[in-house]
């Protein structure tokens, strides 16, 4: 199928699975905990710090709870995909790489205008940036293009490279679809088309429903200050992969008191702030670990 | 003479910086060449997204020689000086020392002469350390290499007098070689000349000088809107992005829904210029928005642009779309609601200082005691002050910040229903035309070139809010440093200055000041401390206002002398002070009052004459000379004359009686012994030059005038 224009949403992500495979990545699948990108998966959170190669590249669902709007906004999710690509160290012809995967999918460069902008990647909740663009492809952003500097507070050696592809939103450019759900989620010939919105609007509705009315603060901040205080257990026993788990979904916990707005601004610097400082803590021992 | 071409190959530079690294590697460049002997007089840089280079058209081969004489110890020295010269010199043994006589005797003498290294050689060593001390704004490492570039540096192509110069950058290629357009024409291109450089990447859809790329876009433009009979809206700051976003620029002329129009044009504007950067069209009669937009490719489209276009079309809709739907949602509602006003409560304007909404009660309280300076109507200014932070909590201002002050003035002049019915149907009213103003102007100056506010409501608001700003950081001790200014203090006071000059308010500063600090502290001596600071920094503003504006500096210390705290009339004496002192009369006075004042400095140094006997009175009857005689008399009379001019401030005719005193001055220090051994006269003409430099600080304190 490798030159066979993709027809559907799923086929973009099958198209650049078979592509980043060809280039050597382990092809995973994605992480079972609530993250908010799916630079948060420890295959690229972790495996990018420590001198030891690795590529790898994988669809992540990510979680944004304040993004719900009930299904009723043509491109905003509070759940949505991003295809994400991890190499390291960063091939020097990266750039010719990513533009070849553009291809795949059906994006001519001689047909649309492709452009690196200037767009400098920060997460401080793990205290991680680098320099990179976005890629705008007639002018709508496709994809984040960053090289990695520092994660958890550390710098990297060597730089991982990072794609990031928002798969809804290059879907929707390739096949001049305006509305999220009215994206073919399989063939459209197939004896069961499915739409976008066929598999996701009843979720949207519902988990708009859930992140702003009826998700629990007080109990969300009890599991908050639970999440943290497990990861610190977990850190000090040495156990740096689960206390990454407790980390995320500390976070994600955060995410959720933050859509249901009872998160003051002040407030809002300190809950990041603890978070980073896990992040931090599991970034420096996996480190560490593979550095020994 | 030959040519060095340079050329360093990259990833996308951020548009942002490539003018200034253009400016960079010409001055490293000349620093280092330069310390190495090496002179020329044309070089040429240029930039574009990949690449960043300079070209030199006359460099010698070689650097000068270097031929000098050192000279040694005396013939017969001891053996330690003698060996400390040979290793200085670089000699191996005295015999290749000459000796030189002279009267003192015999000493040694060292020629060295060295040959110029040749200028390729010194390229390759002093361009690794231009390009590893390269001062980007932001840099990088890439895959395990050290070295930091602003993003993966790919080649560094070095070519000196037609041959290919290796330069050693680990993890960087070297080779006299470029690359064409990323998509056009990606294959290598080898490089021999700077000239034939250029015409290879015209050829292969480079265009590789910023300036050019914007010559070719501004010319784009303008012929795409004449043929439409549009107008282009011209746009500096965007323009010199869009050149440095591609290498060969393609115009898309694109159209947008009209029914867009209805939006604020602030908001379309902004939409485009920051996501998208595209250029707006306007109709040039109306001088309103035209529903098209310009933007610019990096690519001769196969289609001629059609895809570009209506991919670009399609996404300008969706970010319109939803600036639309924050739009709409804000005008549900009149722009003052409790609603916004909790919100303001529970934002933090700073840690210390309470939230937005504290700020705007603080705010009010000030532009009503303002109001007695400004003349603004009372009621105005309050119902201003309660609206002109609620836009900030507004969906449109929470996806564009830029447009805060904007939005509020938008949603304060939609008219609304007030709910009430009169025999002419339900009335509806927006909020009063200087109100809505005040919610926009109350912000500005944003800079020395904004415009300031003119209404009163406006002037008012803009003052207290800045004071209030200038107060509350300074009761907290958050101050501006040399470096950094993270809240904006200096453009706040530059604002309060700027505001009062223009608006010619006539406030006591002092009075002004501790209206702003009561909020802050209850301590009288902390509020008179803080007041004095503030008012010096105000000071220092006005200070570099009137130096921008092209008045001396110094005259502002000269005036400032006399404890006045009303900066319009401080510059109209700095204004009447400038003028006098260009006059011939003034000048001499000055050097009058400067002679004067060193006599009696003198004298008291001496111990001849105190502050005591100064205060005494001239003895009129004693007076010998007719010189002296007419001194006396021209200061009884310039003296009260300027003194009552300044009580009217009137500062020219002051000054005007005060140089009426050049002439007796003049005669005075002609003709008369200040020192004569008569200790009546002397004490009467020392008395003299006192009133004379009492006159003179009725105006200014003319010891701080320069020159």
């Amino acid at each position: 199928m490798a030159n066979d224009a993709p027809r559907c949403f799923q086929d973009v992500i099958l198209t650049l699975q078979t592509y980043w495979a060809e280039q050597g990545c382990a092809i995973l699948q994605p992480y079972d905990t609530e993250v908010g990108a799916g630079t948060l998966h420890p295959a690229t959170t972790l495996r990018a710090l420590g001198s030891k190669p690795w590529r790898a590249a994988y669809v992540q669902p990510s979680r944004r709870p304040k993004d719900g709007r009930y299904g009723e906004n043509p491109n905003r999710l509070q759940h949505y995909y991003q295809f994400q690509v991890i190499l390291k160290p960063n091939p020097p012809n990266l750039q010719d790489l990513y533009l070849q995967s553009l291809v795949r999918i059906g994006i001519d460069p001689l047909l649309h205008d492709i452009r690196f902008v200037e767009d400098d990647w920060e997460n401080p909740t793990v205290g991680a940036w680098g320099l990179g663009w976005e890629v705008w492809c007639d002018g709508m952003e496709v994809s984040q293009y960053t090289y990695f500097q520092q994660v958890g507070g550390l710098d990297v050696r060597p730089v991982s490279g990072e794609l990031t592809y928002g798969l809804e939103r290059l879907a929707m450019y390739v096949f001049g679809v305006d509305r999220v759900y009215d994206l073919p989620f399989n063939d459209p010939a197939s004896a069961t088309p499915l739409t976008y919105g066929d598999i996701f609007l009843e979720n949207e509705k519902q988990q708009s429903r859930f992140n702003f009315e009826l998700s629990d603060a007080e109990q969300n901040l009890r599991w908050f200050t639970d999440a943290e205080a497990t990861a610190k257990r977990l850190l000090e026993a040495g156990a740096v992969l689960p206390a990454f788990d407790y980390t995320l979904k500390a976070s994600h916990l955060f995410n959720l008191l933050d859509a249901r707005g009872v998160v003051s601004p002040t407030e809002r610097q300190s809950f990041i702030a603890r978070v980073r400082d896990l992040a931090k803590g599991c970034a420096s021992a996996w480190a560490e670990s593979q550095n020994a | 003479m030959p040519e060095l071409f340079i050329e360093l190959f990259s990833e996308e530079i951020p548009a942002r910086m490539q003018k200034r690294a253009e400016e960079d590697l010409d001055k490293l460049i000349h620093e280092k060449l330069g310390a190495r002997g090496l002179k020329w007089t044309v070089s040429t840089t240029f930039s574009s997204p990949r690449r960043l280079g300079v070209c030199i058209a006359d460099l010698p081969a070689k650097a000068a020689d270097i031929n000098e004489e050192k000279k040694g110890p005396r013939v017969g020295a001891p053996d330690q000086a003698i060996q400390g010269f040979l290793r200085s010199a670089g000699l191996a043994s005295i015999d290749q020392a000459q000796v030189v006589e002279d009267k003192k005797g015999a000493f040694y003498v060292a020629r060295i002469e060295r040959a110029g290294a040749a200028t390729s050689a010194i390229v390759q060593e002093v361009l690794p350390e231009i390009i590893r001390q390269f001062p980007w704004p932001k840099s990088m490492r890439s895959q395990s290499s050290d070295l930091q570039w602003v993003r993966p540096l790919h080649n560094i192509c070095c070519v000196f007098d037609g041959r290919e110069v290796k330069i050693d950058v680990v993890g960087v290629g070297s080779e006299a070689a470029t690359w064409g357009h990323r998509f056009h024409a990606p294959a290598k291109i080898a490089v021999k000349s700077f000239e034939q450089w250029d015409r290879d990447l015209r050829a292969a859809k480079v265009i590789p000088f910023g300036g050019n790329r914007k010559d070719y876009i501004v010319e784009a433009s303008k012929k795409a809107c004449a043929e439409r009979g549009l107008e282009w809206v011209e746009d500096p700051g965007l323009l010199e992005e869009v050149a440095g976003l591609c290498e060969w620029p393609q115009i898309i002329f694109g159209d947008m829904d009209p029914a867009f129009l209805d939006l604020p044009a602030e908001v379309i504007r902004l939409s485009m210029r920051t996501h998208q950067k595209y250029f707006a069209v306007r109709d040039p009669k109306t001088k309103k928005l035209a529903p098209h937009f310009i933007a610019f490719a990096n690519v001769q489209a196969k289609d001629g642009g059609k895809a570009i276009a209506a991919g670009n079309r399609r996404v300008l809709s969706a970010r319109l779309n939803d600036a639309r739907f924050f739009w709409e949602t804000d005008k549900k509602t009149p722009l003052f609601t409790e609603e916004r006003k909790e919100k303001l409560k529970k934002i933090v304007f700073h840690q210390k200082l309470g939230s937005v909404w504290d700020k705007v009660e603080r705010v009010k309280a000030l532009a009503v005691e303002l109001c007695a300076v400004t003349g603004a109507d009372k009621e105005q200014v309050i119902r201003a002050a309660d609206l002109c932070k609620m836009d900030l909590v507004t969906e449109t201002v929470g996806e564009f910040p830029e447009l805060q002050g904007r939005i509020g003035r938008e949603l304060a002049s939609l008219i609304r229903p007030t709910g009430e019915v009169t025999s002419k149907g339900a009335s509806a009213v927006s909020e009063h035309d200087s109100v809505a103003v005040a919610v926009e102007d109350h912000y500005r100056p944003l800079g020395p070139n904004d415009r300031v506010p003119t209404d009163k409501v406006a002037v008012t608001l803009a003052l207290a809010d800045k004071l209030d700003t200038l107060a509350a950081f300074w009761s907290i001790d958050e101050r501006p440093t040399g470096s950094s200014d993270a809240y904006g203090l200096r453009r706040a006071a530059l604002g309060v200055v700027r505001v009062l000059l223009a608006g010619n308010e006539r406030a006591s500063l002092n009075k002004t000041l501790l209206g702003a600090l009561r909020p802050f502290t209850t301590d009288d001596g902390e509020v008179m401390r803080l007041r004095n600071f503030l008012r010096e920094f105000l000071f220092e503003r006005l200070k570099v206002q009137l130096r921008d504006s092209g008045k001396r500096h110094d005259l502002l210390d000269a005036v400032l002398k006399g404890q006045d705290d009303d900066l319009v009339r401080i510059v109209a004496r700095v204004e009447a002070l400038d003028a006098v002192l260009k006059t011939e009369d003034g000048a001499n006075l000055l050097a009058g009052y400067k002679r004067a004042a060193n006599i009696l400095a003198a004298e008291e140094k001496k111990g001849k004459w105190s502050a005591g006997e100064a205060r005494g009175q001239v003895d009129a009857a004693k007076l010998a000379e007719p010189a002296e005689k007419a001194l006396h008399e021209a200061l009884g009379k310039a003296l009260p004359a300027a003194r009552a001019a300044v009580e009217r401030e009137d500062f020219a005719a002051a000054m005007k009686a005060l140089s009426s005193l050049r002439a007796p001055v003049d005669a005075f220090f002609e003709k008369v012994l200040v020192n004569d051994s008569q200790e009546q006269l002397r004490r009467n003409r020392l008395l003299l030059l006192t009133r004379l430099v009492e006159a003179t600080s009725a105006v200014a304190d003319f010891s701080k005038i320069e020159g």
